[in-house]
Parts: C-alpha cells; structure tokens; sequence
C-alpha cells in the first residue's frame, strides 16, 4: 500500500527527459516546464485582470454596510478620522470649486450645518475632490462653509467610498454603518434634515 | 568739403551703431515682458507628462475643461516659486493619485507594465526560433522502425517479385 502511494507520488511529480525537454508529469498530464510557466503566467495575468474588473464593477458603498475609514486633513491642518467620530452622526459631503452643481447645495450644507452644530451629535465634512488648494478655499469663503473641509489627498477617500464624481453625499449612523447616500446635489434644507433626522432620533 | 565727408560718415558710423544696439537691445525686450511668470511652453513640457485626474485618458496639456486649466496655472505658480519638474509631478502624486502621471512608477505591480512586455517579446523571438528551427529540419525517418511489419502473403509474395526482376 505504501509502495502504490509512494509510486503515484513519483507519478504526480516525476521529471522525464524522454524527447530532449525536460518535462514534469503532473496529475498524468505531461507537460514541459517551459510550458507550465507559460500558462502559471497566463493564468496570473487573467486572474489579476479579473479582480481590476471585478473592483471596477462593485459599484457605490452599500447602504447597510459599515462605512469606509479616512482620516482628513483639513485645511487648517487639524486631522479627523472617521473611527473617533462613532457615537455620532456624520454628513460625509464629495465636492470641488470647479464643479457647478456643487454650488447649489453649498448654501443648504452650510445651513443645515449650522442647525444641527448645537446639538453636538451631528458632524459635518467637507472631502475637496482633485481641486486645487487656492480655488478651495476661495469657494469655502464665497459660501461662507464653517464645517471641517480637507483635500482628498491622493483620491485615497473617494476610492474607499468609490465615488463616481461631485458632488456627493453619504451620511453615516452613530452605530458607523452606511445610512443614506445622495450622488447629486441637495435641493433643499428640508431635504437634509429629512435625511439626517431619522439617524439622529435613533 | 573734407568737413563734410566726415560729417557724413559720422553720420553713418552713429546710425550703423544706433542699428546694432536697436538688434541686441529688442531681444531683450521681448524676454522682458513678464519677468518671473513661466512661459506656455515650461508650463506645458510638464503638463504633458500628467492627465487630468477627472476627465480620463486626456494629457494635462491639451485638456480643455476648466479644472484642467487651474491644474496648468497650479504648474504655473509652483514653477515661479522656484519648484522644478520632480516635485511639481510629487505634489500631484500626492494631491490626485499616481494615476496622473503618463507613465507609472516603477513600483509594486506596476513593475508588470516594465516587464510583461519585454518578457512577451523575448516569448515571441524564441517561438519564432523554434518554429523556423523545426521548418529548416529535415524530418528524420527511420524506415526500419517506422514501418509496419507486412504481414500479408500477398505483399510478401509481391516485394518477392519485384526484388527478382
């Protein structure tokens, strides 16, 4: 019993050079090493082009799920992470000065803000999506934003929400899982609040 | 008389020298104009090793959108604050992902993009070899072995004839 198991081990294993090639008999397929390289390599490529497209079709963060964390750094340097903010309420807002629609809800974040700031249990943020620093903050002041705003350096935060653009909004519960997401512009400030006050009384 | 002839090419002595001073002195002007700002075409030498982080596939240089325009005048203002070429392309590395630069870094996976390539092509010459090495052989036949065994009376009998003639 033990010869039979130790002669299929050969079998599985054993190098022959019976045609000049080294080849390998795997399984009782014979096969040359030149050859298993080649497909242990087609299968690699193929495999790595299969998770880039398997990631690129995953679509927004699901509602539901546990929300991304980032740390941002804001403008003035003070750095926020979205772990510390658990217990809370937090309004995750995707923009850029360049981008137009952005401008409409500027005015309604800011307001929306600044009603629910009192509170405590509500958080505001700002993530600036590839803009330029000096066009940033000349928008945060035109707007009059007083909740944290910081850059996405290295667009390491939209591709963790994997965002499709500006702006957009995804509000996280107090437990941190992912609650509500807007992917265009609120229209109102009633709009805002309907969104967050359900998570607030929660 | 004599007076005259020197006036005169005094005269033409002074405009040849008005002249040569008029040639050295409008090239400086023209590099004058705005000293300090860098030119279009520094700014566009590294524009055009950078794409637009929004709008895909399209080089910082011939961009046309809006953002695109802030990012070169970005270039702009960092190159006259005495930044060169490395750090610009570092700062948008750092600000929008290394998907901006026209050429990855030579690093982590991206070293596949250096190397399957060349290893493809060294693929390629070497089945090219073996393909024309196989066609230039002339196929060794063995009769003796290769041969079936006749095992046929008739044929036997039929090569036995043959072979008497």
């Amino acid at each position: 019993m033990t010869e039979t198991q130790d002669n299929s081990t050969d079998n599985n294993s054993a190098e022959s050079s019976e045609s000049g090639s080294r080849k390998l008999n795997i399984f009782g397929l014979s096969i040359s090493i030149g050859a298993l390289i080649a497909w242990v390599s087609l299968l690699f490529l193929l495999g790595i082009v299969g998770i880039s497209l398997l990631k690129a079709q995953q679509g927004p963060v699901r509602i539901g799920s546990q929300a991304p964390n980032f740390t941002l750094t804001t403008f003035d340097g003070e750095e926020i992470t979205m772990d510390e903010l658990r217990g809370k309420v937090v309004v995750v807002n995707f923009w850029a000065s360049w981008c137009k629609p952005c401008e409409q809800e500027a005015a309604e974040l800011e307001e929306a803000w600044r009603y629910y700031e009192p509170r405590g249990d509500v958080v505001f943020l700002g993530v600036d999506w590839t803009d330029t620093e000096p066009k940033a903050l000349r928008y945060l002041e035109k707007f009059d934003v007083t909740y944290p705003n910081g850059p996405d350096l290295g667009t390491r935060i939209s591709q963790l929400y994997r965002t499709t653009g500006v702006p957009e909004t995804y509000i996280v519960d107090k437990n941190g899982a992912l609650a509500y997401v807007k992917l265009s512009p609120f229209l109102s400030l009633q709009e805002i609040k309907s969104a967050i006050n359900p998570l607030v009384e929660q | 008389m004599n007076f005259t002839r020197r006036k005169v090419s005094f005269l033409f002595a002074l405009m040849a020298m008005i002249g040569v001073l008029l040639i050295l002195i409008n090239p400086a002007y023209a590099q004058d104009e705005t000293p300090g700002t860098p030119t279009d075409n520094e700014v566009n030498a590294i524009a055009k090793q950078l794409y637009c982080p929004v709008c895909e596939n399209i080089p910082l240089d011939v961009c046309p959108t809006q953002a695109c325009a802030e990012w070169r005048e970005l270039i702009r203002l960092k190159l006259s604050e005495g930044w060169d070429e490395g750090q610009i392309k570092q700062y948008f590395v750092e600000q929008y992902g290394a998907r901006v630069l026209s050429s990855p870094p030579a690093s982590g996976f991206n070293w596949l993009v250096y190397i399957i390539p060349a290893v493809g092509i060294l693929i390629g010459i070497f089945l090219l070899y073996k393909a024309f090495q196989s066609l230039r052989a002339p196929l060794k036949v063995d009769e003796e072995d290769d041969l079936p065994e006749v095992d046929d009376d008739y044929v036997a009998r039929l090569e036995d004839e043959l072979r008497n003639r």
